[in-house]
């Protein structure tokens, strides 16, 4: 695909840039232009899922220096279908935003979703690891502008805790780069996956390290317990446009660690062997008890979601953790319905609290305008979140047990307790916030058919994923073959060749 | 020089994680700043300490490794960025609070 993969990081950079400086102060330039390029960004995703399909892996040589001396950016199926949900998700959060006034309530709305959108894209994209550390701090500082979006005591000092964190998280991330790098003298993805194993014995002991550093980065970005403890404060307390924009960060805790663990540390390692697994496992566990005991226990709406985000992205990690390409395919299909679905779901509570005076689920609130609606959003989201028939949650879970046949006893109660638990917490959450309102007349409030139109658009893309199901895991499969013979990414980035 | 520097490391790295466990923002950011300090001088020893030589190969029989040196001053650069907008959130917070306590549930408890 040629020079298209870099302008996926480019394009965004360059609509930011022209928002701040030429439609500074013009609210309906900037939702155009935002809307232009997130279309060109989704066009561009598809074609590149399409390359990568037929064409098999491609990297892209930045300044045309062969790697591992220059930064590439590296194109396969993973990272192309990555790419696609965060297009369709930017679509959909961006037509909320505008549908429902959120970013004209503070300024540069629209610039920090394209840098977002630049951050996410290239993490997504990148074939170096100190590169997808820059990615990460670039979508960090995105997202600590939109996090604090509209302003507000509580909002502004949860902003706080967050970037703190993430402040810690980077300078663990750096120090595991570092490590890596003393040990084996670059930084390239392939060339470490070519390197690793011809390791001597003596610096095994750093790489470990250096992996299980590496890990806890990837765990506190995808909310893995223990390192989870950020996520509901900060989703709760973010604009619920944007919380359901970081519906797909998370995930990118979950790509990377895919993608470190099949590519850099695989399985058949002798320096790390099966340790990223040994230890994701009961961690992820642990996250879903952990995501469903808190959705029973919520107390507001946005904490309610977020606790379910917590509970999907466990499932996620669970998947994982196998490392075999069976329960991968299964990880793959269940993260792309987690995003939808969590996203969806933050919008639904989004339409809630912004019609409440108050978002608490423990006391009576007031009836709500247009409650039907919203209702059925709600109780479409939820059905697909907890994994109910009909739609993705419950084939996704499906695959993820049917992938852990060999792990019966320890997998299979934890899945379907903790989606019991999400079950009753979605029941108690809905029967309060619907059939039990004070016994007024709801305050009017605008429709908003916008912000109806991308809620609804993302529980379409979950009943698409439902019916497509055989073909989208197929694909899947495939996905994940590729994943654990990497001989194919590696070559593309035509290493030890000069240009 | 190896041991200065790795004592060095671990006096700044200590010395950050205490004092970003306190429950006030500006000795947090502090403790935050020197825990780049020292990240960003690891990143340096990660190409090995070299005294007296030029990062360019066949300038002298031994030459330092530039890539780090790269590395850390994109680190510096970014932590530096982080830090001013963690000052920012930190001041906005300290006017619409009042104070500036980190914890968010309890607003009585001390620091």
């Amino acid at each position: 695909m040629g020079h298209w993969i870099i302008v996926l990081v480019v394009l965004p950079a360059m609509v930011a840039g022209l928002m701040v400086l030429a439609m500074r102060g013009d609210l309906v330039l900037q939702r155009v232009a935002s809307v232009a390029a997130i279309l060109t960004l989704n066009a561009i995703a598809w074609a590149l899922l399409w390359s990568a399909t037929v064409q098999g892996p491609e990297a892209y040589f930045l300044g045309d220096w062969p790697a591992p001396f220059g930064i590439v950016l590296m194109l396969d199926r993973l990272s192309a279908l990555m790419l696609v949900l965060l297009a369709g998700l930017a679509l959909a959060v961006v037509l909320y935003a505008i549908g429902s006034g959120w970013d004209g309530r503070g300024a540069h709305f629209h610039a920090l979703l394209m840098f977002l959108l630049m951050g996410i894209g290239g993490a997504f994209l990148t074939g170096d690891a100190f590169n997808l550390f820059v990615f990460f701090e670039v979508l960090l500082i995105a997202s600590y502008g939109l996090m604090v979006h509209g302003g507000g005591g509580e909002r502004t000092r949860a902003g706080i805790q967050y970037v703190a964190f993430n402040l810690v998280g980077s300078s663990v991330f750096l120090i595991a780069l570092a490590l890596v790098y003393a040990v084996t003298g670059t930084l390239n993805l392939a060339d470490l996956a070519e390197k690793l194993p011809a390791l001597p014995k003596g610096d095994m002991a750093l790489i470990r390290v250096s992996a299980v550093l590496l890990l806890a980065v990837f765990a506190i970005k995808g909310a893995l317990v223990p390192l989870q403890f950020w996520l509901p404060g900060t989703y709760a307390h973010a604009p619920g446009v944007v919380a359901a924009m970081f519906a797909v960060m998370t995930k990118i805790g979950a790509y990377a660690t895919l993608r470190f663990g099949t590519l850099v540390f695989p399985p058949d390692l002798p320096a790390t062997g099966d340790l990223v697994g040994t230890l994701v496992l009961p961690a992820a566990l642990v996250t879903l008890v952990v995501g469903a005991v808190g959705v029973l226990g919520a107390t507001t709406l946005p904490r309610l979601v977020a606790f379910a985000g917590i509970g999907s992205m466990g499932t996620v990690f669970l998947a994982i953790a196998a490392f075999t390409p069976q329960a991968t395919a299964a990880a793959l299909y269940y993260m792309i319905h987690s995003t939808l679905a969590t996203a969806a779901l933050f919008l639904v509570a989004d339409l809630v609290t912004r019609r409440r005076s108050h978002a608490g689920l423990r006391e009576v609130g007031p009836a709500i305008a247009q409650a039907g609606l919203i209702a059925a959003l709600f109780m479409a989201a939820a059905i697909a979140l907890a994994g109910l028939p009909p739609l993705s949650g419950f084939i996704g879970k499906l695959l993820v047990l049917d992938a852990f046949r060999a792990e019966m006893g320890l997998v299979w109660p934890v899945v379907l307790g903790s989606s019991f638990l999400m079950i009753l917490g979605f029941a108690r959450a809905g029967s309060r916030l619907f059939w039990s309102p004070a016994a007024t007349d709801p305050a009017p409030h605008p429709v908003e058919g916008l912000a109806f139109c991308a809620t609804f658009a993302l529980i379409a893309g979950l009943a698409v994923l439902t019916l497509l199901a055989g073909p989208i895991t197929d694909w899947l499969s495939a996905t994940a073959e590729a994943l654990y013979d990497p001989a194919a990414t590696i070559a593309a980035n035509r290493l030890g060749q000069e240009g | 020089m190896e041991l200065l520097l790795a004592s060095l490391i671990g006096v700044l790295t200590a010395v950050g994680i205490y004092l970003m466990l306190r429950l006030r923002t500006f000795p947090v950011i502090l403790g935050l700043t020197f825990i780049s300090y020292a990240v960003n001088l690891f990143i340096f020893a990660s190409g090995r300490l070299v005294v007296n030589a030029a990062p360019i190969i066949g300038t002298g029989d031994a030459y330092a490794d530039p890539l780090p040196q790269a590395l850390v001053l994109t680190a510096i650069v970014i932590s530096f960025g982080m830090t001013a907008v963690l000052m920012i959130l930190a001041i906005a917070g300290h006017l619409e609070a009042g104070h500036d306590r980190v914890n968010m549930d309890q607003p009585e408890d001390r620091p």
